[in-house]
């Protein structure tokens, strides 16, 4: 066929990598990326704790914490946890739902480029001696133009702005991807529940990102172009801020932790060589958890002054939220009840995570009660539980995704002896770190602050908190560890490495080929490669005769068009114009460039399907 | 199925919809402007908190004329039904009556935001600036981020009709046109609801 | 039920066992803090439940089905069951509308407006970067960093900012409302017993955030008039010449005694010889208050970063009008 000659050019190298399409890859660039932000996140997370080792020390200045707690928070959120969730959605996601690539290869590209460039921007903010200081919720009049005049902010609200384009495309891509290309015979309902959770999510950061995207515009232009949104002296309202954010903000947590609900449904079921008790409920549970989530913002806002009506109705609106999530953690229970339980260290964090979570869960409650709230708010008992699901529920979850797909994604098994270490190290000292300031928020400490005064009854339980902090660093460095280590290892890994696995991309190698599926599956029911197991077949009934793959081609537009906004963001900041034209332009032009000129891809012939498949 | 198989001329009744590319732009599209809601939404939320505090600015009432803000509205009413005449062209596979309505959309656009350029020039001179208050600052934001996207629309599609004008109208290149349509109503309905929210309510009180 | 009741006195024992008399908030010393108190204590109790039950059976899962070594069993698998699932529904439902009904009853109950109410003390609290005003308006007084109230009254905040967000918090009386720039909140509060409170600001609100600590004092009736009249009578200035002019033109450009200066911008000094505090977190019985105030004025950007008063040296005190005003605030006592 004539059609199929076109000719693309293969790169290799780096190029290879600032080029490519291809979700696995794409997915490996989010883990280096996010992981790194995550050692970023965790050594200022670590500076922290030993600032507050002992009452009055001064290891780091009052400017400098403000910096590091506000670096830490927004690091973790947006470029740590969201990236490592991003990384295993992108490895797995279109293998478990049978497809050759996500619906938007180009656009995955560039949500990658734009998240990447924006984390830059944000920590560049470090060398650029103008940090962030105002919290991670930027609340104004602190983070506006009266109060924070240097470039701090700016350099959030810009990071943020772009790193969030990357965000939004990729939740409109993953939505696009689960509804458009499942594989023949994969209906919603026989949907694995991590693609279910990556499906939910993605609504979620459809619907809630672009909040954030008119709070940071109106913030940056009260910074930039004297603009009145927040400014209260001319008719601007500082309350305004708080909705706007917490209305992005609430989702977010369960942008959060959605999909370590379905990573931690996946491994308990593996590991347990069970189904998933209560698939339908589970798949109700997630969609209720996602609406609520859209009402109760004002929680976080209990002691803003929003009335008793308000208060009363987030109260309730939040609390009903614990009914979902229970029915999950049960779900969760019952899945292990009569099940086989092998612990490996993917089912350890999986396991470890679900009593964590309850923890986190019911001080959630706890705070839903508004008048006890009043108490617990912007205390320690806050930081203490948001620690227990972020950390206890999303990084759990993330540990035990990258666990048990490691060798899906990488061909190689992750050490267990080593993998087991990281989880004992890393779960006593969270709970080491975090359990105790529960009690330090009861006592009276407030959050967010520099130090604190003796005589307080403050002291022996800070040191016990940095010293959890540290066992956490060092289960960090044993997963680095683990990984070096692994990567010396033969590419050995089996296509379904656990012997466990239950859906479809259990059925192809490890790792997987450029094209993924060689004839796309036929899905007969929910556990689609577990129901073929069972029945005696050794492989996946092909829905498709074999035939040349059509693959697209790579492309270095994304990377350019995200350092044109990169050069603009700094053009916005410091006043230069002709850059921030410039940049922008760079971007569009880019643009135009893809619209242009078609990308007719090219075609992986038949002989050429089996080359470099390690079987 | 790849976008090649039609290539030689037969095009599909919904040539939109005859690839996977095709099926997954319009779906992709629909959930673009699904956020795109949320980000109008949340600019006419802060617009609502914020309009009537007009410090020592105008306010809507001495700002506001509402003939020519309707002028502007017939306008891109028009230009939104334009677009549905070019798209049902397309279906009928009439290249040019296509890409004349397509131009006349875009003309229609262009004239809506001459109209609007010159309304903020006169509200400045008014002394209505971004900076003058939270008032000003919400509507230039809202009004402006909605010239922006008209902006944006006649760039696309002006460009989107030079496209069809070298390429033909293909599966690759009908999606284009049918998305940019979608585009180009949500647009309009915003500007529906601009309309009024900011310049009615604005002129009630 | 009955293994119930030693599970939540041990609770409310773990509570109540730590923490300061005048700081915690599991030892509540009003009405206000009592009242959510109560609620802690029932969430509490409810939530421990819940995690007694999931940690029973999560144990118990893991230890009992647990895979042998070389077992290659596939067990049974299940789709769900209904009858379990309607059951950790409905029970989360029941518990939550226990929780749920008084949640609401105290949140009405404590947004309850007594800045009308007569036999209510009324304050204007307005929070500054890093320092608090307090306000009586019944009585024209104005003081800072340390609250004076009598007992046994509803005292009603009003309270504002006039900078950045900070929140209001005396955690032993009763929760923190924030104080907001642009638009006032209400809360009352109630201080049955004497005692000093520890008071904090709950808001980040800049460098010096952590140290922007306050006192509340409660005192019976009697002495709060006397409080109340000593502030009101003309204010005591340095008797030495040299003195008093260096801190009439170098001190009370920004702050104020007694009736001078209405509208200082910097906390208000009357009386400052009698306050538990300099700047709020230097403790006058731990070290002598004219230390405490040498070292507060020498340079208060050390003890509090970011503060926005000038060190000495910025306004040209000499060694000697230094010692001379901390010698003169030092004795600047009110009794009461």
């Amino acid at each position: 066929m004539a059609a199929h000659a076109h000719k693309v050019k293969r790169y290799r190298g780096l190029m290879d990598w600032l080029t490519t399409v291809d979700h696995k890859k794409i997915g490996i660039l989010y883990l280096m990326a996010g992981g790194l932000f995550f050692l970023v996140g965790g050594l200022e997370a670590v500076m922290i704790r030993i600032q507050l080792i002992k009452p009055m020390n001064d290891f780091v200045g009052a400017d400098t914490f403000n910096e590091l707690i506000t670096m830490h928070g927004t690091t973790m959120i947006f470029l740590a946890a969201m990236p490592l969730l991003f990384a295993l959605m992108n490895a797995v996601i279109p293998l478990q739902i049978g497809a050759r690539d996500v619906a938007f290869p180009f656009l995955n590209s560039l949500g990658f480029w734009t998240f990447f460039f924006g984390g830059v921007l944000l920590n560049i903010s470090w060398f650029a001696g103008n940090v962030p200081d105002a919290g991670w919720t930027s609340y104004v009049p602190l983070a506006g133009p009266t109060y924070n005049s240097g470039h701090g902010v700016d350099y959030y609200v810009l990071g943020l702005q772009i790193a969030g384009i990357g965000t939004l495309l990729g939740g409109i891509n993953f939505m696009a991807t689960i509804i458009n290309m499942r594989a023949p015979g994969m209906s919603f309902m026989r949907m694995p529940m991590f693609t279910w959770t990556i499906f939910i999510t993605s609504a979620l950061i459809v619907f809630a990102f672009p909040v954030l995207t008119v709070g940071l515009v109106a913030l940056m232009f009260d910074r930039l172009f004297q603009a009145n949104f927040f400014e209260t002296a001319n008719g601007g309202s500082s309350v305004l801020w708080e909705h706007v954010f917490w209305v992005f903000g609430h989702p977010e947590v369960y942008i959060l932790i959605l999909p370590a609900f379905g990573i931690i449904s996946e491994v308990v079921s593996t590991f347990a060589r069970k189904r998933l008790f209560g698939y339908s409920s589970m798949v109700f549970a997630t969609v209720l958890i996602a609406f609520l989530g859209f009402m109760v913002w004002a929680h976080h806002m209990f002691t803003t002054g929003l009335g008793p009506v308000a208060n009363g109705l987030f109260s309730i609106a939040t609390m009903l939220i614990a009914v979902p999530t229970g029915v999950k953690i049960f779900n969760w229970l019952f899945t292990l009840w009569g099940g086989s339980i092998c612990f490996t260290a993917a089912s350890l964090f999986a396991i470890g995570f679900i009593p964590t979570f309850v923890m986190g869960g019911v001080t959630g409650v706890m705070l839903a009660v508004a008048p006890a709230d009043y108490q617990y708010h912007d205390s320690y008992f806050v930081v203490a539980h948001f620690h227990y699901v972020i950390v206890g529920g999303l990084v759990f979850g993330i540990f035990s995704g990258l666990h048990y797909w490691w060798p899906k994604m990488f061909g190689r098994m992750l050490n267990e002896g080593l993998g087991k270490l990281t989880f004992w190290t890393f779960f006593i000292g969270f709970h080491l770190t975090f359990f105790v300031q529960h009690f330090l928020g009861l006592l009276g400490m407030p959050r967010r602050v520099w130090t604190y005064l003796p005589n307080q009854d403050f002291d022996t339980m800070n040191l016990v908190s940095t010293i959890g902090a540290f066992l956490m660093g060092v289960g960090t460095i044993c997963f680095l560890i683990n990984v070096v280590v692994t990567s010396a290892k033969a590419r050995n890994a089996k296509a379904d490495a656990w012997e466990d696995g239950r859906s479809l991309e259990w059925t192809i190698p490890s790792p997987p080929p450029e094209y993924n599926f060689k004839q796309l599956p036929l899905v007969r029911g929910y556990d689609a490669w577990w129901k073929e197991k069972m029945e005696g077949k050794s492989a996946m009934t092909p829905a498709e005769p074999p035939g040349p793959i059509h693959m697209p081609s790579p492309s270095i537009l994304p990377f350019i068009m995200s350092v044109g906004l990169f050069i603009a963001g700094f053009g916005f900041m410091y006043d230069k114009l002709y850059l921030a034209i410039g940049g922008i332009a760079v971007t569009l032009i880019c643009m135009f460039f893809r619209s242009v000129f078609d990308d007719h891809g090219f075609h992986i012939e038949e002989d050429e399907q089996e080359k470099g498949v390690h079987a | 199925m790849s976008a090649h198989d039609h290539a030689d001329g037969h095009l599909p009744h919904e040539p939109e919809k005859a690839t996977l590319e095709g099926r997954n732009k319009v779906l992709g599209f629909w959930l673009f402007l699904g956020a795109e809601t949320v980000l109008f939404g949340t600019l006419f939320s802060a617009f609502l908190a914020l309009r009537h505090n007009t410090g020592d600015g105008p306010t809507s009432q001495e700002l506001f004329e509402l003939p020519m803000v309707f002028a502007a509205t017939m306008i891109l009413l028009f230009s939104s039904l334009m677009s549905v005449f070019a798209v049902q062209a397309m279906h009928k596979n009439k290249v040019k009556p296509m890409l004349g309505w397509l131009l006349v959309t875009i003309l229609l656009g262009l004239g809506f935001l001459g109209l609007e350029v010159y309304e903020f020039l006169n509200y400045i001179d008014e002394g209505h600036k971004m900076p003058t208050s939270a008032f000003s600052s919400s509507f230039y934001t809202l009004v402006g981020f909605h010239g922006a996207h008209v902006a944006f629309g006649i760039l696309w599609i002006g460009l989107l009709i030079l496209q069809v004008l070298k390429k033909g109208l293909t599966v690759v290149t009908a999606p284009k046109i049918y998305v940019s349509a979608i585009y180009w109503h949500f647009i309009d309905v915003v500007w529906v609801f601009i309309f009024t929210v900011v310049y009615l309510m604005g002129k009630v009180g | 039920m009955k293994r119930l009741i030693p599970l939540l006195a041990g609770m409310a024992f773990l509570l109540s066992a730590c923490g300061r008399d005048d700081l915690s908030t599991l030892k509540p010393q009003g009405p206000v803090a009592e009242e959510q108190f109560n609620l802690m204590k029932l969430s509490i109790s409810i939530m421990t439940l819940v995690v007694v039950v999931v940690f029973a059976i999560c144990i118990y899962v893991l230890i009992r089905f647990r895979r042998r070594k070389g077992d290659n069993t596939i067990p049974k698998q299940v789709e769900g069951n209904h009858k379990l699932e309607i059951i950790w529904t409905v029970i989360p439902l029941i518990l939550l509308l226990i929780l749920g009904v008084p949640t609401i009853n105290t949140v009405f109950g404590l947004s309850k407006d007594y800045s009308k109410d007569k036999d209510a003390l009324q304050v204007k609290v307005t929070a500054h970067q890093y320092w608090w005003e307090f306000e009586y308006p019944e009585y024209g007084i104005v003081t800072a960093q340390e609250l004076v109230v009598p007992t046994g009254k509803k005292v009603s905040f009003e309270l504002a900012s006039a900078d950045v967000k900070h929140s209001f918090w005396i955690p032993s009386i009763g929760g923190k409302m924030d104080t907001n720039t642009g638009v006032t909140n209400r809360m009352y509060l109630e201080f049955p017993k004497e005692g000093i409170f520890r008071g904090k600001c709950a808001e980040l609100c800049g460098p010096s955030h952590s140290l922007m600590d306050f006192k509340a004092k409660a005192v019976d009736q009697a002495s709060f008039d006397r409080w109340v009249a000593a502030m009101k009578s003309p204010a005591v200035v340095p008797e030495d010449a040299k003195i008093k002019e260096a801190f009439e033109s170098k001190c009370l450009s920004c702050h104020a005694v007694g009736e001078t200066n209405s509208g200082a911008s910097a906390p208000n000094l009357t009386g400052v010889g009698s306050r538990e505090t300099i700047g709020g977190i230097l403790y006058n019985d731990e070290k002598p208050i004219e230390d405490n105030l040498k070292e507060w004025i020498t340079d208060p950007q050390s003890v509090k970063p970011g503060a926005t008063m000038p060190s000495a040296k910025d306004v040209g005190l000499t060694d000697e009008e230094l010692d001379g005003i901390s010698k003169y605030l030092a004795n600047y006592k009110i009794d009461y």
